[in-house]
């Protein structure tokens, strides 16, 4: 039983985010016309957009996952943030390359300081530096506890970075992609189709892994036991071993 | 047009999805043959 | 409370002073930062549309702050590299104190360290890279709130990295992206002061000045958490 960390909910999830890509792609790829400007090159902000907001919504899931651990000391809190951090510094790779590649083609470089893509590589990098933090050797507690602390500050810093850096971008000519992009209906609900689709995909992403989170847990709980009972049986082992000969 | 740019965003992302998908599945399966089964779920 | 923090600076700065590490070790390498800068960035080249200013001489406020920026991380990995041998906070000799106290004596300590490095680094920018000052009491004020903002937010991440063998490697990453909007606020605002060119620059350093209060605010509560070692 459970040899895996799938079960019926996730089964049935990754079947539902499996179809609702394929249609999303279909969309995103095929159906949805090439826009005025960018031609073909605007199909990967159906990839950008969704990435953006599934990398925060990560992201906040640490945060709120941080405060609520912080507050009673739960262990499916602890994980599920960290869970949402790792699935969250996943997706903005994908922002960042997804972002590249669409800059290319509409800008002609693949980095021009815009606004959102500097700020949330930023944002990256600090999540790196949270999901570090949690890869410690600490006692768990200890790092359970800093890592929420990070957590918590991490995702108002995201804040201040992105007002800041758009604050800054907006003097020059710093134009976010997507913002003049001309949108037609159907686009519109090919970006739509495209942000479930990937929604669900990381719903099945975040229940796998903090599947994944609660048994490493399991595992150092029972690791930790099994040291305890070895010093007790230590202790008391010499007298046994004697009575036995 | 800009085609190279749309496929290589695409296929980018998603053979890093899946290979991520993959090496959790596949961790899960190997951590979860070394916890005793009434431990494996956080619901059990 | 505050006399717990003014304890904790007063003890650090003792430190500082018997041992001399700031001004021995980091300040030369601040200021090898900002020839190796001069290195890096050929001072020969030329902004097109000023008065023959060098590239050197209008990038001079970013690089005088990447130098503090870096000066800074050593100051504060030293700030908690003298608590105990391995960097964590002793828990006992804490017992007695806020720590919320003991957050803001060291930031304090840092800022007069950092207060101390900027004086001469800055003077050697000034030198090294032939920049102006236009506003000096501008800049004044500029430096003031952008290393509050530093030591505020840098001494909450060098305890959240206290004790860790990785805490030399852990902070830089935590920390420099955090400091990234100080980083730009700090470094407009003291173009403006050094150039005298644009009107603006003040809201940057209402920036500095909003983050480093925030930033004392969430140090001194996330200081007790940090410190529960069990």
């Amino acid at each position: 039983m459970n040899r895996t960390t799938g079960s019926r909910l996730t089964r049935r999830l990754g079947a539902l985010a499996v179809v609702t890509m394929a249609i999303a792609l279909a969309f995103g790829l095929v159906f949805s016309p090439p826009e005025v400007a960018q031609r073909d090159a605007v199909r990967l902000m159906y990839l950008h957009l969704p990435t953006i907001a599934v990398a925060y919504l990560g992201f906040f899931i640490t945060m709120v996952g941080s405060i609520v651990y912080l507050r009673n000391g739960s262990v499916f809190w602890d994980l599920v943030a960290g869970a949402a951090a790792e699935i969250g510094v996943v997706f903005s790779v994908f922002l960042i390359v997804s972002g590249a590649l669409w800059g290319k083609p509409t800008w002609g470089v693949y980095w021009q300081w815009d606004p959102r893509l500097t700020s949330t590589t930023v944002m990256f990098l600090m999540y790196l530096g949270y999901l570090a933090l949690r890869r410690l050797d600490l006692p768990p507690d200890v790092r359970s506890r800093r890592a929420a602390i990070l957590g918590i500050v991490s995702f108002g810093n995201v804040i201040i970075v992105r007002y800041s850096v758009q604050w800054w971008r907006g003097l020059h000519q710093g134009q976010t992609l997507g913002v003049d992009t001309q949108l037609d209906g159907l686009m519109l609900f090919s970006l739509f189709l495209s942000l479930v689709a990937f929604l669900l995909v990381a719903a099945w992403l975040l229940i796998h892994r903090f599947r994944v989170a609660w048994l490493e847990h399991q595992l150092t709980r029972i690791g930790f036991e099994r040291a305890l009972a070895e010093r007790r049986g230590d202790l008391g082992g010499g007298r046994v071993g004697e009575e036995a000969r | 047009m800009h085609w190279e740019f749309v496929i290589a965003g695409y296929a980018i992302v998603f053979v890093l999805l899946i290979a991520y998908a993959a090496a959790i599945v596949q961790r899960g399966r190997r951590l979860s043959e070394q916890v005793p089964e009434n431990k494996r779920r956080y619901l059990d | 409370m505050l006399r717990d923090a003014w304890l904790m600076a007063r003890k650090d700065l003792r430190i500082e002073l018997a041992s001399k590490v700031t001004i021995g070790q980091i300040l030369p390498f601040g200021a090898l930062v900002l020839i190796l800068f001069g290195l890096a960035v050929s001072p020969d080249l030329t902004v097109l549309g000023t008065d023959r200013r060098s590239v050197l001489a209008q990038a001079s406020p970013g690089l005088f702050w990447m130098a503090v920026l870096f000066a800074a991380l050593l100051t504060l990995g030293r700030s908690f590299a003298i608590e105990s041998a391995d960097g964590k906070l002793d828990a006992l000799r804490m017992a007695g104190l806020d720590p919320a106290g003991i957050f803001l004596g060291k930031m304090l300590a840092v800022t007069a360290q950092l207060a101390a490095l900027e004086i001469v680094l800055g003077f050697g920018a000034f030198v090294l890279y032939n920049a102006p000052l236009a506003r000096p009491l501008q800049l004044i004020v500029v430096v003031i709130a952008a290393t509050t903002a530093i030591t505020s937010a840098g001494t909450l991440y060098a305890a959240l990295g206290s004790g860790l063998r990785v805490r030399d490697t852990l902070v830089p990453l935590l920390v420099l992206p955090v400091l990234a909007p100080v980083l730009l606020a700090a470094a407009l605002s003291t173009e403006a002061a050094v150039f005298g060119e644009s009107s603006g620059g003040w809201p940057w350093t209402l920036l500095l000045g909003v983050f480093a209060l925030l930033y004392v605010g969430v140090g001194m509560l996330a200081f007790g958490p940090i410190m529960e070692e069990s």
